[in-house]
């Protein structure tokens, strides 16, 4: 058993923000799902104030071991969601944290006092990975608009707060730094690195929200040192991800200074890849080499 | 009538590789599925890759397990035969084509719902556009043993498209003799498969519509459809990163707002499209 921010795990592997729909998957597997549920908490989708459509298809692009994303955050909405989806979720065998995303200061902290007095929601996680529309700036791509909007939010509930921060920032130990000053519990990373792909025969942007997020083994080597970084500049626990899909990889994260780790692109090829992967971390540990590096073989 | 969504186990397996039949332009790949269900629904799909070289092909890619709708299930002793029909035409098909004998075959499903029977009274006609045949053969072969166990007519109309000839040799495998058009006129005549639909909507429309082919066909096929009052079940396509709701990417536009085919379709009623894009 292991503790994030106070809420007990049985095991340190959890899925990235938007990778997993819990929902979706039970209607795709049924029960099973939940007899053998592959996470050691589950991250919601992220939820926004009003209801999102998303983004308009194509949605996806395969790029050399990854995938560029462009979704939209389609979600219910927060009524929606606290109406139709959370009652699903908390049937899950695991702690539930639950992604919130603000166009405002605001509007994220109205959503973090809703979601966070709910007793199904053991943590938050706040997605700054958007423009906040009274400034312009993406909120977690500056230390000063994401020390705001975690003080706003770290105001309205008392519930673990954990940040999910961009790598799409000059310097994320900088914004991890200034989220934890704020009263973030923990930080997590990395989101989607900013991406494109043009259509093979007219050169205009393939997909429909004109760019994307980089996802997959692609983004492993860049993941692991914006962890060691960040990790070397907080105290606070992280939640490391980006390209994860073996123990190996899990464990060098860890090793980085993550506390735990996320599975994200690596569950669309195989939805139960978080048990392996915590059967093979475990497997190292039990070695006593998860200390050693994964890519020393040429 | 509860949805023909057979549930899937919640990891991918592998099945081995029994069979690779060249049909022409296609490659009907059979493998040994010992322990998913036994009883998938026409019209559902599994995601597939390759067990070993999977990546490292052209783009150094596939990344992603790619998905399939099946084309036969056969219960065996051990297990089930699963066929996928397969063209190359990207790393990810290139690779399941080259899939040789007792290779390991990733998969995962089965996935989404199936066809639903005809609506009362109406016979069933099957619309396929090249590889869109796929779908339809498990289905043929299905609605054709049910006619023959309520003592009906043999079994349903199939009405196959195809690009030239050596895509045409796919209609080998259905049990009745389809009806086939080729864009080059090769085999049949120079039309389209719409064109056959007409033709049979026009003599006799107290039908229900099953098609699976490219976009504009399917779009064509909800037309026609529409404009003679017959219900139509589209079994349609669309990039897909996992196949069971998780990465939202495989949307289409309905009149109901975004659906994902993977966990709500990939047959979709016609009526719930304003157009197949």
């Amino acid at each position: 058993m292991i503790e994030l921010c106070g809420v007990p795990l049985r095991g340190p592997v959890l899925n990235g923000s938007g990778t997993f729909d819990a929902i979706a998957a039970r209607r795709a597997f049924g029960d099973a799902l939940l007899e053998r549920f592959p996470f050691h908490a589950f991250v919601s989708k992220t939820i926004t104030l009003a209801p999102r459509e998303g983004n308009p298809p194509p949605r996806l692009w395969e790029t050399p071991a990854g995938l560029i994303n462009s979704i939209g955050l389609p979600n219910k909405g927060l009524h929606g969601f606290l109406e139709s989806d959370l009652p699903d979720l908390a049937l899950l065998p695991v702690p539930l944290v639950v992604s919130v995303m603000g166009f405002s200061r605001e509007e994220l902290a109205e959503l973090a006092a809703a979601v966070g007095e709910r007793d199904e929601v053991a943590m938050l996680e706040l997605n700054v990975s958007c423009p906040n529309v009274e400034t312009g700036l993406i909120m977690g791509a500056d230390p000063t608009e994401t020390a705001l909007a975690v003080e706003r939010v770290r105001s309205r509930t008392s519930k673990p707060l954990i940040v999910k921060l961009t790598p799409n920032a000059t310097d994320p130990a900088a914004v991890a730094a200034a989220a934890q000053d704020a009263g973030a519990d923990a930080v997590s990373l990395v989101n989607t690195l900013k991406g494109m792909a043009l259509h093979p025969r007219t050169g205009e942007p393939w997909l429909g929200g004109g760019t994307g997020g980089v996802s997959g083994p692609a983004i492993r080597a860049v993941a692991l040192e914006q962890v060691a970084a960040v990790a070397s500049a907080v105290e606070v626990p992280v939640i490391g991800m980006g390209g994860i899909s073996t123990g190996r990889h899990a464990a060098d994260f860890l090793a980085a200074g993550a506390t735990v780790v996320a599975i994200g692109t690596e569950s669309f090829r195989d939805p139960a890849v978080g048990h392996r992967i915590a059967a093979e971390l475990e497997a190292l540990s039990l070695g006593g080499s998860t200390r050693a590096p994964a890519s020393t073989t040429v | 009538m509860s949805e023909p969504r057979t549930l899937a186990p919640p990891e991918r397996r592998i099945a081995q590789v029994s069979g690779v039949e060249r049909l022409g332009a296609y490659e009907l790949i059979t493998a040994l599925d010992s322990s998913g269900p036994t009883d998938p629904r026409p019209g559902q799909f599994y995601m597939l890759a390759a067990e070993e070289g999977w990546g490292g092909g052209g783009d150094e890619r596939p990344y992603l397990p790619r998905a399939f709708s099946y084309a036969r299930a056969r219960v065996e002793d051990d297990g089930i035969a699963l066929s996928f029909l397969l063209e190359a035409v990207g790393p990810g098909t290139q690779r399941l084509a080259e899939l040789a004998p007792d290779e390991g075959l990733a998969l995962l499903g089965p996935l989404g719902v199936g066809f639903r029977p005809p609506a009362d009274g109406t016979r069933a006609l099957l619309v396929g556009g090249g590889i869109g045949a796929a779908p339809l053969l498990c289905w043929e072969e299905e609605l054709a043993a049910e006619a023959q166990s309520a003592g009906a007519d043999g079994p349903p109309a199939v009405l196959l498209g195809f690009r030239s000839a050596a895509h045409a040799q796919a209609a080998a495998l259905f049990a009745a003799e389809p009806q086939v058009v080729t864009d080059d006129g090769s085999v049949g005549g120079r039309a389209l498969v719409t064109e056959l639909l007409a033709a049979e909507l026009d003599a006799d429309a107290n039908a229900t519509v099953y098609a699976c082919g490219p976009p504009a066909m399917l779009e064509a096929v909800r037309s026609l459809c529409s404009e003679h009052d017959v219900p139509a079940q589209l079994a349609m396509e669309s990039g897909m990163a996992c196949g069971f709701g998780a990465c939202f990417g495989c949307v289409v536009p309905t009149r109901t707002g975004y659906v994902r085919l993977c966990v709500d379709g990939p047959v979709l009623d016609g009526d719930l499209l304003e157009e197949v894009l």
